[in-house]
């Protein structure tokens, strides 16, 4: 222990000088407890409850009215994330590529494109809700469909995949550029064979972040994708996401034993695809 | 040669497309919603529609006043629980954490920010209702209200909504309070202060505009949050009348009747929608002047 470090007697001593300060450090320290207990309060609460009824049953392959599977929107939930995905991560990498790429600094254009990401990063999901009901399914003509919900669910994520892989891309080396120019390569090539490859765990953790979105969405997906429980035939027919599933398991109230579990495993993959982002992310740091 | 020139332009044209998607997104985001929910607006009449207290789409009657009220307060209510708690814990994170918790810490707040809405709504379907049922019943036996409400409630959605911008408002804050130059805090304690004064009288104040920035934030997700407040906030389609009354909110409304509604009962609900849209708009504006300001400083 080094001179200058302070004991907790010290401390406390020396806070019988300044009561005012004393109680404002209370309080920070309780806000922190309460806020840390909250979280492991409602995690242990739902998984305590929902553990139990974590039965083979729960994923058999059709949902009857005797046994609310959850099988059905899991499947539905990967068919939704792909589509979203397929849709919203190649539009969103090149419109970063283009960001920071090719468009000049203090290009006009580039404050719209800013400005219009603002805008869609802070509308609500049922918003986005509404527009995908009036646009995909109405104007579309493509009904309550898993298509209809992926293309509301990858405008939803484009701000995000767009922020994330520009960062990303930034914080490639100008030197790579500088290098890759000087042997002769093209503007396309290096943004492809140098740029992009070097930037890909930045973009991947973003990616992984937009999957935990669309896992976790239930508002822009109830009147788009619709709420029928099962796998539709193609991605034209309705279909429940997971969470929607357990949504409609919690209002409903017939089924709470189930939407204890269905609940944990919401959880579950939430917090994995979390966790393997900032795992991802945090490759990129060190590389 | 040229092949090559060719190419290099015709990318250079798809990645200028690829960037129009999210202008494009917005403006049809725009128009679709305000061309559908304006001439229901005016239909109805447009101070009858915003300010009207009776919401009867079986009479045609459509005012969504109460439901503006209903989102304002628990709003402000989530508010009330969340931003004390929250500024208080991102400064516990930013001065008063020691090193080896911090990252287990920080991966906790991102936990609670990545907790699905639905679970959150569930959550406080099943444990803080019947708290707040018991609450409301042990305050009317004691004579100090005068409904006890089933547990549906305002105060049940605002601290559930509490919760859930913990973790916009502890991020943002924390962020803005390490942007803080340590020569502050050092002069402060120089001068004599304590680490507590040092922390709220300067620290804090200098970092403001990042603070007032991320409550704004959470106060644009408590206004669009959507499934967890269904879930716990009772949704009658009525003025308020206590705190242990229920209450439904804009984005309640568009949910619970899109259903089924049709004709203009539909467009009531998209224009409800509108409302809400310009609402989160305006929020968004300030986020944007707010960041700005940092930037600038």
């Amino acid at each position: 222990m080094s001179s200058n470090q302070v004991t907790l007697k010290q401390k406390l001593k020396a806070y019988r000088r300044t009561p005012g300060s004393f109680l404002v450090m209370l309080l920070v320290m309780l806000s922190a407890i309460l806020t840390f207990t909250v979280l492991i309060f409602l995690i242990a609460y739902i998984l305590v409850r929902g553990v139990p009824y974590i039965t083979p049953s729960l994923f058999s392959f059709t949902y009857t009215s005797e046994n609310a599977s959850l099988m059905p929107a899991l499947i539905n939930t990967v068919v939704m994330t792909l589509l979203s995905l397929l849709i919203a991560v190649p539009f969103g990498i090149f419109s970063a590529i283009f960001l920071v790429e090719y468009a000049g600094r203090g290009n006009r254009f580039i404050e719209i494109i800013r400005l219009t990401t603002e805008t869609l990063s802070g509308i609500p999901s049922i918003v986005y809700g509404l527009f995908g009901m009036l646009f995909f399914v109405t104007t579309c003509g493509w009904g309550f469909s898993l298509l209809a919900g992926a293309f509301t669910l990858a405008i939803m994520i484009l701000p995000l995949i767009m922020r994330t892989t520009e960062e990303a891309l930034k914080s490639v080396s100008d030197s790579y550029r500088e290098g890759s120019f000087g042997l002769g390569a093209g503007k396309l090539r290096t943004v492809f064979r140098i740029v992009l490859p070097s930037a890909v765990p930045g973009i991947l953790a973003g990616v992984i972040l937009a999957v935990g979105r669309i896992v976790g969405e239930t508002a822009a997906l109830i009147y788009t994708a619709g709420s029928v429980a099962d796998v539709p035939s193609s991605v034209m027919g309705s279909g429940r996401t997971l969470a929607v599933h357990m949504y409609n398991l919690a209002s409903e109230g017939l089924y709470m034993n189930q939407a204890y579990a269905t609940a944990v495993i919401l959880l579950a993959l939430v917090v994995g695809i979390n966790t393997l982002s900032s795992i991802v992310a945090k490759r990129l740091t060190k590389a | 040669m040229k092949a090559k020139a060719w190419k290099e332009n015709f990318m250079r044209g798809v990645f200028f497309i690829a960037a129009c998607a999210s202008v494009l997104a917005v403006a049809l985001i725009c128009i679709f919603l305000f061309a559908n929910g304006v001439p229901a607006m005016k239909e109805i009449g447009f101070m009858k529609f915003l300010s009207g207290e009776m919401w009867r789409p079986k009479n045609s009657i459509y005012g969504i006043f109460p439901m503006i009220i209903g989102s304002i307060y628990v709003t402000a209510g989530a508010i009330l629980f969340g931003v004390p708690i929250g500024i208080l814990t991102s400064v516990f994170m930013a001065k008063y954490c020691p090193k080896r918790i911090y990252k287990p810490l920080k991966s906790a707040t991102e936990l609670l920010a990545g907790i699905p809405s639905v679970v959150y709504g569930f959550f406080g379907l099943v444990v803080l209702v019947p708290w707040i049922r018991e609450l409301g019943r042990t305050l009317k036996g004691m004579g100090l209200i005068s409904s006890s409400g089933n547990g549906n409630s305002i105060l049940t959605a605002s601290l559930l909504l509490g919760m859930m911008i913990l973790p916009t408002i502890i991020g943002v804050t924390e962020s803005a309070v390490r942007a803080v130059p340590d020569h502050y805090y050092e002069g402060a304690v120089a001068l004599g202060a304590t680490h507590e004064r040092a922390i709220f009288r300067v620290i804090l104040p200098a970092a403001k505009s990042g603070v007032v920035a991320g409550v704004v934030l959470g106060v644009g997700r408590a206004i669009g949050e959507t499934m967890a407040v269904i879930m716990v906030a009772g949704n009658q389609a009525r003025m308020p009348s206590g705190i242990f009354r229920g209450i439904r909110t804009l984005t309640a409304n568009i949910v619970l009747e899109m259903g089924y509604a049709a004709d203009l009962h539909r467009e009531a609900l998209i224009a409800t929608g509108v409302v809400l849209f310009v609402f989160i708009l305006l929020i968004n504006f300030c986020v944007a002047i707010l960041n700005r300001r940092t930037s600038h400083e």
